[in-house]
């Protein structure tokens, strides 16, 4: 095919990619204990965490930034980034009417209505705006059943004990650069917490967005299924358009205690930078769960945006029979750079773990899938099962795979599968003869590509997760 | 006037000249057979009328319906109505194979104005042209082509032909691999979708499939040229005769055979 169709439809634009207009409570850029304290103050924080702050930003200084990741970028001015910028509002939303109704309509303009007779079925909301959850959806359903959803602020005010139980257990605050980096400057984010035997009655989903110029995006989310729990959550996440970058740095930790089971579903579509490589989200993301016994978690992404991806959602499978899940499809187009993949570490005996991942690079676009597999001496007859495929589509982008394995049971099971492939012109031609355009041939090739990761999605989130993959791809076969 | 209309028609792959002066006239309700050698250019001509990019036109015209049909890339020739029944049938994982067909449908609706079908409507009509080619809608829901067998794969292109109904079939091969009942299945569907409208090509290398697809005209290629032309008896004479003479007779006398 031509390049210039190739060119003409790679220029396609970011739809989510306009700025609102609000007046923002912001502290300077720069960082320092003062900085801190003041963040911690205008929160109206515990002591206790404050001093958690504090010490993990010590921490954070002693630490380097890492390099091992298969990808380039120009060093960060951790001094230039705002590490706090709320939209003004009043102090407490008892409501919705309440909040600002330019960030209403925000949401409202990518498709996530926060008016609850307008909301999507069953999926209650939690939407976070730069540093601040600005509404949550829902919440009394929720409430009645039991369960608890709000922003990581209600929750240090209202629910502190859970909190300071266990937050940093799964990630301690000295376990990577950007995890500590997080742990001193987090300004919000989402809180769930479904006690013993509950079954959560609707899907639970956080909306990310980054609205304000040089802040930087620092939310947290702790998620704990008490014993027997079940939970399906989902984030979404976009940002606007600039030509500078901007520093994602989040930390997930999830806790799924005996017999509990959390879905967790990301679909990632932050501002990718245009097609030269500039501005775009630099994404460094520490997630991880834990499973105890009986216990699964299932990580799905899908991720498309960012200029760099950095993020390796993991499950350490702690208790007898725990499973861990991963499925992942990530698309770098233009001059993307993607270093995912994800960590199963075996600890109990019969763990099971499942890693499916589909890389997609376009245009200039660098994937890279790192992955690691442990098996731990206590782990007897653990299994893993790992298939990780590429697809290229042109001749400029690249695709790596970078598997580790560590085995120290010798009963148990590892299979590792990968493949590399480059979109078929014959495929291509195939549609076409029948009268499919080449646009929507190559979305459909690629979208059989990752159907055994979409059909993980829940399902109102397995369509957008199509259309958004068939946006982002538009005519990058070349 | 001739449905289609193939004059002087040169093409090459890379550097090298595959069919080198091809004249061929398919008027509506006709079926017209092209049997030759291997490597003689038969497939050549399918892939170049279907708009295969590989090859590269070097002379001649082709009219489809009054259109330049060479001015066109692929997709606008199959929404024009010219189907190209694969020799190869292509895999493509994780799509289903009713979803492939029902896009492709509802792109040649919307192209010709007409609304599109929903799924329970394009259902009923898969079904129903399913009978054709005896598929059941388990293999349907499978992704296209993947893990069918050979036989499955050419009562697929049928049955996708069945249900795209279009103004010109270039059927390239479609015999190849199959066993007697495959054939006899794949050649009732064919013959079932003859009409007064429609035109038909088709490839082959035996005139085993002649037995069952009969054709109102038969060419011989040899060499990238079409060496005789006749009624059904000329493809009678070719399995008596084999190809060996033609070669001989395409050398000395091409300019004859052309007229």
């Amino acid at each position: 095919m031509s390049t210039d169709t190739l060119q003409e439809l790679t220029r396609k634009g970011y739809s989510a990619g306009f700025v609102t207009d609000v007046e923002a409570d912001t502290l300077p850029p720069g960082l320092d204990e003062d900085v801190i304290r003041q963040l911690s103050r205008k929160k109206g924080e515990p002591s206790f965490l404050l001093e958690w702050r504090l010490k993990s930003y010590r921490h954070w200084l002693t630490m380097k930034e890492p390099r091992w990741q298969a990808v380039r970028y120009a060093p960060i001015d951790y001094q230039a980034i705002r590490y706090y910028s709320a939209p003004k509002q009043k102090p407490k939303k008892g409501s919705l009417d309440e909040v600002d109704p330019e960030i209403l309509r925000t949401y409202e303009k990518l498709g996530i209505p926060l008016h609850e007779q307008k909301l999507l079925q069953n999926v209650a909301v939690d939407a976070v705006f730069d540093s601040v959850s600005v509404a949550t959806t829902f919440r009394d359903k929720l409430y009645k059943a039991g369960v608890i959803f709000c922003s990581f602020s209600e929750a240090v005010r209202e629910h502190p004990e859970l909190v300071e139980r266990y937050l940093g257990s799964v990630v301690p605050y000295s376990d990577n650069f950007f995890a500590a980096l997080n742990s001193a400057v987090f300004s919000d984010g989402s809180f769930c917490y479904v006690p013993k035997g509950v079954r959560c009655p609707m899907e639970l989903s956080t909306y990310f967005r980054i609205n304000a110029a040089d802040t930087g995006q620092f939310e947290r989310t702790l998620l704990v299924a008490d014993e027997g729990a079940t939970v399906s959550y989902l984030e979404g996440c976009t940002a606007p358009m600039r030509d500078t970058n901007q520093l994602h740095a989040a930390v997930v930790e999830l806790v799924a205690l005996d017999g509990a089971n959390i879905k967790y579903s990301t679909v990632q579509n932050w501002y990718p930078g245009d097609a030269e490589g500039r501005g775009g989200i630099f994404n460094f993301v520490t997630k991880r769960g834990i499973a105890h016994r009986d216990a699964k978690i299932s990580w799905t992404q899908v991720e498309t945006g960012s200029a760099i991806t950095w993020k390796y959602p993991s499950v350490i499978l702690k208790g007898d029979n725990a499973v861990g899940e991963f499925y992942s499809v990530a698309l770098t187009n233009h001059r993307q750079q993607a270093d995912t993949g994800t960590k199963m570490v075996h600890i109990g005996k019969n763990t099971r773990s499942t890693i499916v991942s589909k890389g997609i690079s376009a245009g200039h676009g660098q994937n890279t899938y790192r992955g690691l597999v442990k098996v731990l001496k206590s782990a007897q007859d653990a299994r893993n099962y790992t298939q990780c495929d590429s697809l290229l589509l042109g001749d400029k982008c690249g695709a790596h795979t970078l598997p580790y394995i560590e085995v120290k049971n010798a009963s148990s099971q590892v299979e590792h599968e990968a493949s590399t492939s480059k979109i078929g012109e014959d495929q291509l031609f195939y549609c076409r003869q029948r009268g499919i355009s080449q646009e929507d041939a190559v979305s459909m090739i690629v979208n059989g590509f990752c159907r055994q990761v979409f059909k993980e999605l829940p399902m109102e989130f397995a369509v957008e997760a199509q259309k958004l993959l068939g946006v982002s791809l538009e005519g990058s076969v070349g | 006037m001739a449905l289609l209309s193939v004059r002087n028609l040169h093409a090459r792959v890379g550097d090298k000249d595959i069919l080198k002066g091809i004249d061929l006239e398919v008027g509506p309700g006709e079926v017209h057979a092209i049997m030759g050698p291997n490597g003689s250019g038969k497939s050549t001509l399918a892939g170049v009328l279907a708009g295969r990019e590989a090859y590269t036109v070097t002379q001649g015209e082709v009219s489809f319906d009054g259109q330049d049909l060479l001015s066109l890339p692929a997709e606008k020739r199959a929404l024009a109505g010219v189907f190209l029944g694969f020799q190869y049938p292509v895999e493509i994982p994780g799509v289903g194979n009713l979803h492939f067909l029902r896009t492709a449908l509802n792109a040649q609706r919307r192209s010709r104005g007409l609304e599109e079908l929903d799924a329970m409507d394009f259902l009923q009509l898969a079904r129903e042209k399913a009978k054709l080619v005896q598929l059941d809608t388990a293999f349907m829901n499978r992704s296209v082509n993947e893990g069918f067998s050979g036989g499955e794969k050419k009562r697929n292109e049928i049955f996708q032909m069945a249900v795209l109904q279009p103004r010109l079939a270039l059927l390239d091969e479609t015999d190849s691999g199959l066993d007697i009942d495959a054939l006899r299945i794949v050649a009732g569907g064919v013959n079932a979708l003859r009409s007064k409208e429609r035109g038909m090509v088709v490839i082959t290398h035996y005139q085993r499939l002649l037995d069952y697809i009969v054709p109102d005209r038969v060419h011989v290629m040899a060499a990238g040229r079409i060496v005789r032309s006749g009624g059904r008896e000329l493809a009678l004479e070719l399995e008596e005769k084999g190809y060996g003479w033609l070669g001989l007779e395409q050398a000395k006398a091409p300019k004859e055979a052309r007229s």
